[in-house]
């Protein structure tokens, strides 16, 4: 493949991976969901040339009751992020566990127009019971129904960006005609829980499709364009990355580093303090700069990215910044992405033919 | 129209809102045009929200429609078409403006309190109290084919479905009390334990148990907009909202007669009478003369009503597909056929079509009028035409007379319809002393010069303003 070793990514929800990281913040808790704080945290991760934003959410505010952290909405604050970025890509996290595919897919297909081809979307599931309780509903009960839902949602969504061909705005004066109702399609979606008709209210996205991410054990590898995969070492990573099927691989890997004021090892006892940090399996690094890249370099022969999730944010991006993005950039093992450039391509991946063009196309050639 | 002595009015101090409607569908914008810009590029809404910011609007306001048009099964091929989630858009608006309201159309059928409620409260903090929700009602299995429970809505239950939504939403945003947040990273918890409550609620339509999960924004909660026109629309705007966007602002005897039957309404139901806003939907067409202004009106109508257009218009009347007749000829001989209203833009038909095939019949006789020039004269009618003086004379007019609080203006041309309103029209009206020199506050809701929002209120408010 083109292109740098490894693409890096950051995910940016709130204080940091920590549950207790609003207690070495920068700012006050208060401060948290305005949107100076939104832009400027955008802005570091775009300045120090990361390739790709992911904004954690869920219907549940995170933090447990009665302590509820404040968190806005992944795709309002991908699309305010959007406008005040410039390169950068962005991915919220969006579960379809329980929302409408139709409307995700009209949020996701509007967050890459106003990107202009910079969107991604993180497929994750809701898990909690009180989930199906805040959204009224059944629950959907089990791993199985959960991946089902995912499964379908990430379906209906694919579907309805190919559901406006490219050119289906043919503004034509001649037959007073805006659209050509022969470029525009019905998905006529029929799962096991619901059926989506279509098509699409958003014209197709710059993309053709988003770059989908997700756990390759939990969405359809067919469905990914990119895996997340965890793994407690390299090895761990390696092994999965391998079995991931998918066009791309990101590891997950969790970070504290040293910074200035104090070790990571000491940032995490302090934290350790108010809440665990919650073993998920992924790969974490406590420690020095030096010692990350040198990670990630040998991360770089086994996976096509990585994704970030630092401590605190407010600690831990100004040493990224410093001196782990330039050490890296340096090595030439990443590159920051080109200005006017999609997220597709960014990754090195294709932009997808439609689905419904392609028939018509093969005709043609017969 | 000659100029009344300001103190000899009844509201002399009034001053119009202004806010501007990007429509993304329907035929009144025209796409034929060489500057008529892209419907879905970030460039035209940042466009048009910016010049609507720099000429002091109240507010930028999307539409929505969750199925895209039809007409007889077949997709509507003849208007603009293809728009972005509202919401996701004016998140990305809050961006780039400092001041305008931004103002989501958002389906309370189709949508749970749990999610569109906290989508527009972040787009409330992201904006820092600019958000504004137009809460519109569907119930056709048409639009829920799109959807999970389909078309499961009785036509009379939208409504109610519509204010418990309100309902629920409105205590997701009390969720949280004032100073809730920690204001220092030493405060033993990020929120204040127990300043966070629960909501539970069990109603006919909803079901939920669930932590808000946002803060209230520097306007309290989102200003609440409602267009319906039937008289359970009406009512509902009476008890619930803070802005209607009407459909009564073309003619003065018909805005004014409107708005005193929402201030009937408003008192009914124990609210000031000033409780509330009116802007009707409008289109403004301005020119250096009253010649210049007809000369560009026409130039839009053709623009807007093309030979195809006019036999779309037509059709639906008719209830029959003329497609294939010729708009430069007379009207259809035949009867109009009365068809079953399936939800669909298509089936948007007349109660009485009869009645206004016969009248058409009679003035396209009367004046030799073509089938387009029928529809064009008596068609869907909306607007005003004129000078920027003899605007801004009528428009004070109607203020000062409390037949509408400003305008929901429509632009034809995107994204620069908006900029002769801006630089012609607001000026004349600045003269008049019926429209702000500047923003005097920062949210919406101050724009608007509204109260604190309905759930905010004391006894003792309510009891005065009954």
């Amino acid at each position: 493949m083109s292109g740098p070793a490894l693409h890096l990514a950051v995910e940016l929800d709130g204080d940091g991976a920590h549950p207790a990281a609003w207690r070495r913040a920068a700012h006050s808790p208060d401060q948290l969901l305005t949107p100076r704080r939104v832009a400027r945290v955008a802005a570091v991760a775009e300045n120090a040339g990361f390739t790709l934003i992911t904004l954690d959410d869920g219907v549940l505010p995170p933090g447990s009751s009665p302590d509820p952290v404040g968190r806005i909405g992944a795709v309002e604050r991908a699309a305010f992020v959007a406008a005040s970025t410039s390169t950068i890509g962005i991915a919220p996290v969006v579960p379809v566990t329980y929302a409408e595919p139709f409307h995700v897919s009209s949020q996701l297909a509007s967050l890459d127009h106003i990107s202009a081809g910079r969107a991604g979307w993180v497929v994750t599931e809701e898990e909690l019971l009180g989930a199906a309780r805040a959204w009224g509903r059944e629950p959907v009960d089990g791993a199985e129904a959960r991946a089902r839902e995912s499964r379908d949602g990430v379906t209906v969504a694919r579907a309805l960006w190919d559901s406006w061909e490219d050119d289906a705005v043919v503004r034509s004066v001649a037959t007073s005609r805006y659209l050509d109702r022969d470029r525009l399609h019905y998905v006529d979606f029929t799962g096991e829980t619901y059926a989506v008709k279509g098509p699409a209210i958003v014209p197709r996205p710059p993309q053709g499709q988003l770059v989908v991410l997700g756990r390759p054990e939990r969405v359809p590898a067919g469905l990914l364009d990119v895996a997340l995969v965890g793994g407690r070492d390299v090895a761990g990573v390696a092994t999965a990355a391998a079995g991931a099927g998918t066009p791309r691989v990101f590891a997950e890997v969790e970070v504290a580093l040293d910074t200035p004021d104090a070790t990571g090892a000491e940032r995490v006892a302090d934290l350790e303090r108010h809440a665990p940090w919650t073993d998920r399996g992924r790969l974490r690094h406590v420690g020095p700069a030096e010692q990350l890249v040198s990670l990630l370099a040998e991360l770089s022969r086994h996976v096509d990215g990585v994704r970030l999730r630092p401590l605190v944010l407010d600690e831990d991006l100004p040493v990224l910044s410093r001196l782990v993005l330039p050490a890296l950039s340096e090595r030439r093992l990443v590159a920051r992405p080109l200005p006017g450039t999609s997220l597709r391509s960014t990754l090195g991946l294709e932009r997808p033919a439609n689905r419904f063009a392609a028939p018509a196309a093969l005709e043609e050639a017969r | 129209m000659t100029r009344t002595d300001p103190l000899d009015v009844p509201r002399p101090d009034a001053r119009l809102h202004f806010g501007v409607f990007f429509q993304g569908v329907n035929h009144w914008t025209v796409w034929s045009a060489p500057e008529s810009g892209s419907q879905i590029d970030p460039a035209s809404f940042r466009r048009v929200a910016q010049t609507a910011e720099r000429g002091l609007f109240d507010a930028f306001f999307l539409g929505e429609g969750l199925r895209l048009r039809e007409v007889d099964g077949r997709i509507h091929d003849l208007d603009v078409a293809g728009r972005p989630d509202a919401v996701t858009q004016l998140a990305a608006l809050a961006a780039v403006t400092r001041r305008i309201g931004l103002v989501s159309t958002s389906n309370s059928t189709y949508n749970e309190p749990a999610d569109l409620a906290r989508r527009l409260s972040g787009l409330d903090l992201l904006s820092e109290g600019r958000a504004g929700w137009n809460v519109v009602t569907t119930d056709n299995a048409w639009t829920g084919a799109n959807f999970r429970r389909g078309g499961y809505l009785d036509h009379a239950d939208r409504y109610r479905r519509a204010e418990e939504f309100l309902t629920v939403a409105r205590a997701l945003w009390d969720g949280w009390e004032d100073g809730a947040v920690a204001g220092s990273a030493g405060a033993p918890a990020w929120s204040r334990p127990g300043a966070v409550h629960r909501v539970r609620h069990r109603g006919p339509q909803f079901d939920v148990d669930l932590a808000p999960t946002l803060p209230r924004s520097p306007q309290g909660h989102p200003v609440i907009f409602q267009a319906g026109d039937s008289g359970d629309g009406r009512d509902f705007a009476a008890r619930n909202a803070d802005v209607i966007f009407s459909a009564h602002g073309g003619d003065f005897d018909d805005a004014l007669a409107f708005a005193e039957d929402i201030r009937r309404r408003l008192r009914a139901v124990g609210r000031p009478e000033d409780d509330l806003r009116i802007l009707p939907g409008t289109e403004i067409i301005i020119g250096a003369t009253e010649e210049e202004a007809e000369e560009k009106k026409r130039w839009v109508r053709l623009q807007q009503v093309t030979p195809a257009t006019a036999l779309g218009i037509a059709g639906l009347l008719w209830g029959i597909d003329l497609s294939d007749r010729d708009a430069d000829g007379p009207l259809p001989k035949e009867d109009p056929v009365v068809t079953e209203n399936d939800g669909s833009f298509g089936s948007r038909r007349v109660a009485d079509p009869r009645q206004v095939v016969d009248r058409w019949r009679a003035e396209a006789q009367a004046h030799g009028w073509s089938l387009r020039e029928t529809v064009i004269a008596l068609g869907p009618q909306r607007g005003h035409v004129g000078t920027p003086s003899g605007l801004a004379d009528k428009f004070a007019h109607y203020a000062r007379h409390g037949a509408v609080d400003g305008f929901n203006i429509t632009p034809y041309l995107i994204p620069e319809g908006l900029d002769d309103i801006v630089d012609l029209l607001v000026p004349e009206l600045q003269e008049r002393g019926v429209y702000r020199t500047g923003y005097t506050g920062t949210t919406l809701r101050e724009h608007l010069g509204l109260r604190e929002p309905l759930t905010h209120r004391s006894a003792a408010d309510r009891r005065q303003a009954g």
